[in-house]
């Protein structure tokens, strides 16, 4: 059950152009920063890109879109790029604004293996349009499909060798769910041991859902708003 | 607020909500990228990139934090267990409809989770500015842009007053900020305002 590649330019290798991808991350926290630069480096191009946001100017998906290898983003919010919105509004970038929350709970439908899922969100705004409409209890919901993204790529605290994952505080965010969603998961770590070295208790995501893996490095975990107090 | 209340705030003025919160009251921060019991900016050298809001600011754990994935965070949205919202808006009806995700053709930020939120929140508050930079009102009978949500505003606070949303009814004005008068809220509320006997100032203390 060995996982490893060698790095992120392996693990990435057979992604070609028009893929859809997923990349884990929320704003620049905890993104796949490693993997990032190796699709940067390759040049891929065409890409749909599921993510929660599209990175900042240059940093994250923002390098991407820089390059305008990026298709589609579907994201749920994309205010910290300026680029993008450019790209957007002279429509030469597709984009698919989706609530957050069922972004991230199409994402846990794939992982968890259901078609869909009906939820509120949306209802009765112009993210309903076209959608089929069902009411339980009184209440209406729309009806949402599972992702279906060929690759996700994630980040994570720690991993093994079989690829369980163990992530650090926020940085759980859409990288425990598109980790576990992707047909083909590839989990970049900052700390990676043998198979037997993690507590099996303290597990996020069970290595059956990860295929590739591997110790990243450089990492720069840029922070977009840093807000600090002072000491009184 | 009350004691025990897990409460979400939303970026821009809501975030300020949590400064006001008195000393003493028991009350938990949700921060939908993940987060249960949100702390306060940390010390300067002490950021920590792994550890943000979902205004992608950095903060700090309290005791009995605890950390979970975006889906989660949503499921307990959407399950109802969060108790009071509090977001900011660009539009707000008189039937409680809220406009706070798009400017067609202008402005293209997203909704977050703004449209998850307001589906499930049992409590929803807006905290905004009574009128827009063009002091245009953002209390309307009916929202010009496109909806986030339907019929789910509650109450409204904004720098002249503090609303209750009545579907079918209206904005009704429950407290006046010190110095305002009801003819100055009168005039910068588009939609239909019901005033019933004295207003009284709000208290800031």
């Amino acid at each position: 059950m060995n996982k490893v590649v060698k790095g992120a330019a392996d693990a990435i290798q057979d992604i070609k152009d028009g893929e859809v991808i997923m990349l884990g991350g929320f704003g620049l926290c905890g993104i796949p920063e490693n993997c990032i630069a190796a699709l940067v480096k390759k040049g891929v191009k065409d890409l749909t890109c599921i993510s929660n946001n599209a990175g900042v100017d240059d940093f994250g998906i923002g390098l991407m879109l820089k390059t305008r290898q990026v298709k589609k983003m579907i994201s749920s919010y994309v205010g910290e790029n300026a680029e993008f919105e450019r790209q957007l509004l002279s429509g030469e970038l597709e984009v698919d604004l989706i609530p957050q929350g069922t972004l991230a709970t199409r994402c846990m439908a794939a992982a968890y293996g259901m078609p869909a899922v009906w939820v509120r969100a949306g209802v009765g705004t112009e993210v309903a349009e076209g959608k089929e409409v069902r009411n339980f209890n009184g209440i209406d919901y729309l009806l949402e499909y599972a992702f279906d993204a060929a690759f996700a790529i994630v980040k994570a605290w720690k991993g093994d060798t079989h690829g369980n994952l163990i992530f650090r505080k926020t940085t759980r965010n859409f990288n425990m769910p598109m980790a576990m969603a992707g047909k083909i998961t590839i989990a970049e770590v900052e700390e990676l041991v043998p198979a037997g070295e993690l507590d099996p208790d303290g597990i996020h995501v069970p290595g059956i859902y990860v295929h590739r893996i591997f110790q990243g490095s450089n990492y720069e975990k840029r922070i977009e708003q840093r807000t600090v107090r002072t000491k009184s | 607020m009350k004691d025990g209340y897990y409460v979400n705030l939303g970026i821009g003025i809501p975030t300020l909500v949590a400064n006001y919160i008195p000393p003493g009251m028991d009350v938990t921060l949700q921060s939908e990228n993940g987060m249960l019991g949100m702390g306060p900016f940390p010390f300067e050298g002490e950021e920590d990139p792994d550890l943000i809001n979902a205004g992608k600011q950095t903060i700090t754990e309290v005791p009995g934090t605890a950390y979970f994935d975006s889906a989660l965070s949503f499921g307990m949205i959407r399950a109802g267990k969060v108790d009071l919202t509090i977001l900011g808006a660009m539009e707000v009806s008189e039937d409680g409809d809220i406009a706070n995700w798009k400017i067609p053709g202008k402005m293209v930020k997203g909704m977050g989770g703004a449209m998850d939120l307001v589906a499930a929140a049992k409590n929803i508050i807006v905290a905004m500015q009574h009128v827009n930079k063009a002091g245009e009102s953002k209390l309307l009978p009916s929202c010009s842009l496109p909806l986030t949500g339907v019929k789910c505003v509650k109450k409204i606070v904004t720098e002249l007053a503090v609303l209750d949303v009545v579907p079918g009814k209206g904005f009704v004005l429950l407290e006046r900020a010190p110095g305002v008068t009801v003819e100055e809220i009168r005039k910068a509320t588009a939609g239909k305002l019901i005033v019933e006997g004295e207003i009284p100032e709000m208290r800031l203390d």
